[in-house]
């Protein structure tokens, strides 16, 4: 069979990506399910190859996908907690990148409180880079995931009204998801107090509502973020019940969407804040623990293929 | 010593003209002009001979008044790798800046009479052209105390400001500004709103926010602005805005102006010339104080330099070595080195035909001279010789790696840019030629 058309050599971002490129990702994550819900989930896709998990930012739950993702393909994956290592000696990223450039990873993954921090450190590397998260910029693999998540559940990803609530300013993944959908031909809302979500995205084709119970009306998807107290200097919302009150996604909002509309939310979640316990809860509705699932099986994919790509530039440089 | 300067375009910003003449120049400073192209004539009605006079043929090229770059960042003392007095001043005599008044945020800042009288040392035997210091306005530039201001005026302090860090106690700023205005001190201040534009790295709008940069609204440049005019109003100081690049704070520009407040304003060649998409990808060279702005008011701002509304158009050179660009965005340092590039970049908004030459040398000469009440930045009979030559036209491809500047952080790298100097004078003596 013909691999798939993905002509990356990162994954930075969604930006670059063409509509083809998120298809193939999401096609090849689809046989990754089904590996992941064998008993024996082994490939050697990744075999001989080794992976390194650059965490500059705290992460249980996307360092963990990944060091699963890697290690279900056969790679010899690494995982550096940055922030425990020489940062605190005052290294800089260039040079801990040139470091670790030097043993010969083959994939980075690397996750940055600053925005555009995996993209400098793509420029200086001689390997794939993935990036898991670079401030409040983009985050892909969460993006395809959701992604995956939606299409597995709507049976499509064009055309459908998808709601993004909360706190946008300070989400990367609201970012990725707003740009990946917008490839994929849907109506984006973007739900949240105006000083939580920047008005530039209505340039980006985005409707924006300030009013919860208005945004959700009708629309198929329903995706939470996460109110992100530690990115926040000061002052954005008066108290988290009044934000409950009026953006937390509860049965009776939920009600306004569709009957079939599904509730997301990138985790880790606030229950009581953002989103009412019982939906999150709740099985008919809720996706949540199978976008945990398909994060797994998407970062496969991408670094199948990544690895793909770099083993025939590999090969064409040495022939 | 007697030159004259043959067979150039004159570009003379206080009649607003560009036509061809030539230039008599004697014991530093400029005898005379003739629009007439028989140059014994000139010289016999002045009683020279040729025998007696350096001819220099400018071979038609332009010959405008030397370059007056108001905030010049030489980072003496304290961060000499970045930038010392003998390479800005080569930079500048290489971009036809032949005076630059230079900013006091060096480490330490310059607060002090002993610390100025170090960098007037440093600058006397070391740079080629004219280095006038500018003093903090408070101790440390912190905001708390006036500096000795009137000491600092004797030792040679041409103005007086905290550079990009804003006074915010309104007491503290209005106490400098009448203390100020009793010895005749101009004020430099740079108009921002603090409390809105803190860790900001890139302007409010669509690009900010895709990019994810932490921004700030182009209002605060304007609140800050309207702030220090209802200062100005209570104190009657003599104040000059650093860097104005924002629509939204021209028109209070302008009523301050009318109301007859003693009122100037500048902005920098960066602002003129890219907008906030340049930073692209994260391109730090594009990380300037204040931060780059949208196209619109990119145009409004050139539109007010055009009508005069602007009056200055600065370098704001800042040297940054390698380490402090070679960073994530938010946390890389902001400033371009610009000494060399200002003239090139500023003929891109000739060739765009936004801005004519007389106009652009007004700002960059003539109205930063005067304001800083200097006989300079004019061709007119007695003025200093302080003169570029230039070709307008000629095309370059910028390597920052061959500026003279320590520092080679400019946003111009690799760019296509037309408009060379090709000589560069100080009180009639040349300080630089471009080689053949």
């Amino acid at each position: 069979m013909q691999p798939p058309s993905f002509d990356q050599s990162h994954l930075l971002g969604i930006e670059p990506l063409r509509p083809h490129e998120i298809t193939a990702i999401l096609d090849l994550a689809e046989d990754y399910v089904a590996l992941n819900r064998q008993t024996e989930k082994h490939s050697e896709a990744l075999a001989g190859l080794t992976q390194i998990n650059m965490f500059f930012e705290n992460s249980t739950r996307t360092q963990a996908s990944f060091e699963l993702a890697g290690k279900r393909l056969g790679a010899d994956v690494m995982n550096m907690a940055m922030q425990a290592s020489s940062i605190k000696k005052g290294e800089t990223l260039i040079d801990t990148a040139m470091t670790l450039n030097a043993m010969h990873p083959d994939l980075l993954v690397v996750r940055h409180p600053h925005s555009g921090a995996v993209d400098l450190l793509a420029q200086k590397v001689n390997c794939a880079v993935l990036n898991a998260g670079d401030g409040r910029h983009e985050h892909p693999t969460q993006a395809l995931l959701d992604a995956l998540t939606i299409r597995r559940a709507k049976g499509r990803l064009h055309r459908l009204n998808i709601a993004i609530c909360g706190d946008v300013t300070h989400s990367r993944v609201a970012r990725s998801n707003l740009i990946l959908l917008g490839k994929m031909e849907n109506r984006i809302r973007l739900i949240g107090p105006p000083t939580l979500v920047p008005q530039q995205f209505a340039e980006f084709g985005a409707e924006i509502y300030d009013d919860m119970r208005e945004g959700l009306k009708d629309v198929d998807v329903v995706m939470m973020l996460r109110l992100q107290k530690e990115r926040m200097d000061g002052g954005f919302i008066p108290s988290e019940r009044e934000y409950f009150y009026r953006y937390g996604l509860d049965a009776e909002k939920l009600a306004l969407a569709k009957p079939d509309a599904i509730v997301m939310h990138p985790g880790p979640m606030n229950r009581g804040v953002e989103i009412d316990g019982t939906i999150a809860d709740d099985i008919k509705r809720s996706v949540i623990q199978e976008q945990v699932e398909m994060g797994v099986a998407v970062r496969m994919a991408a670094m199948d293929l990544l690895a793909r790509n770099l083993r025939s530039i590999r090969q064409a440089e040495a022939s | 010593m007697t030159t004259l300067f043959l067979n150039a375009r004159l570009i003379d910003p206080e009649a607003g003209s560009d036509a061809p003449g030539s230039l008599l120049v004697q014991h530093g400073h400029i005898l005379a002009r003739s629009d007439q192209s028989d140059k014994a004539a000139f010289l016999a009605a002045h009683n020279l001979n040729t025998a007696d006079v350096q001819i220099v043929d400018c071979g038609g090229k332009c010959l405008a008044p030397g370059i007056v770059d108001i905030g010049v960042k030489v980072c003496e003392p304290g961060e000499r790798h970045k930038e010392s007095y003998k390479s800005a001043g080569l930079a500048a005599a290489a971009g036809g800046v032949t005076t630059i008044v230079t900013r006091p945020d060096t480490t330490p800042c310059i607060d002090s009479p002993e610390t100025l009288e170090f960098v007037t040392r440093r600058a006397q035997a070391d740079a080629p052209v004219n280095v006038l210091p500018m003093a903090a306005l408070t101790k440390g530039r912190e905001g708390r105390e006036m500096t000795e201001i009137g000491f600092l005026l004797d030792a040679g302090a041409v103005a007086f400001t905290d550079c990009d860090h804003v006074v915010t106690s309104t007491k503290v700023f209005s106490r400098a500004l009448t203390y100020a205005k009793s010895c005749g001190a101009l004020v430099i201040a740079h108009p921002q709103e603090p409390g809105l534009s803190a860790g900001a790295a890139a302007t409010s709008g669509k690009f900010a926010a895709l990019r994810g940069l932490p921004s700030v609204s182009p209002m605060a440049e304007r609140m800050g602005l309207d702030r220090d005019i209802a200062l100005l109003e209570m104190t009657g100081a003599k104040y000059h805005a650093d860097q104005i690049t924002t629509a939204r704070a021209l028109p209070a520009l302008e009523r301050a102006k009318a109301n007859g407040i003693d009122i100037t304003a500048g902005t920098s060649i960066h602002h003129l010339t890219l907008n906030e998409l340049d930073v692209a990808d994260y391109r730090t060279f594009f990380k300037v104080k204040p931060p780059l702005r949208s196209e619109e008011d990119r145009l409004a701002v050139v539109e007010a330099v055009r009508t005069g509304l602007i009056d200055v158009i600065s370098s704001m050179h800042t040297p940054q070595d390698e380490e402090s660009k070679r960073l994530p965005f938010e946390e890389a340092a902001a400033g371009a080195v610009a000494l060399e590039t200002l003239l090139p970049a500023a003929m891109r908004l000739y060739h765009a035909e936004l801005l004519d030459l007389p106009t652009l040398f007004r700002a960059m000469s003539l109205n930063p001279a005067t304001r800083l009440g200097l006989a300079s930045g004019r061709l007119s009979a007695g003025a200093p010789a302080d003169l570029v030559v230039f070709d307008p036209d000629a095309p370059l491809v910028l390597d920052r790696f061959k500026l003279q500047s320590k520092s080679k952080n400019t946003p111009f790298d690799t760019q296509q840019m037309q408009g060379r100097v090709l000589a560069t004078y100080v009180a009639g003596e040349p300080v630089y030629r471009k080689e053949a």
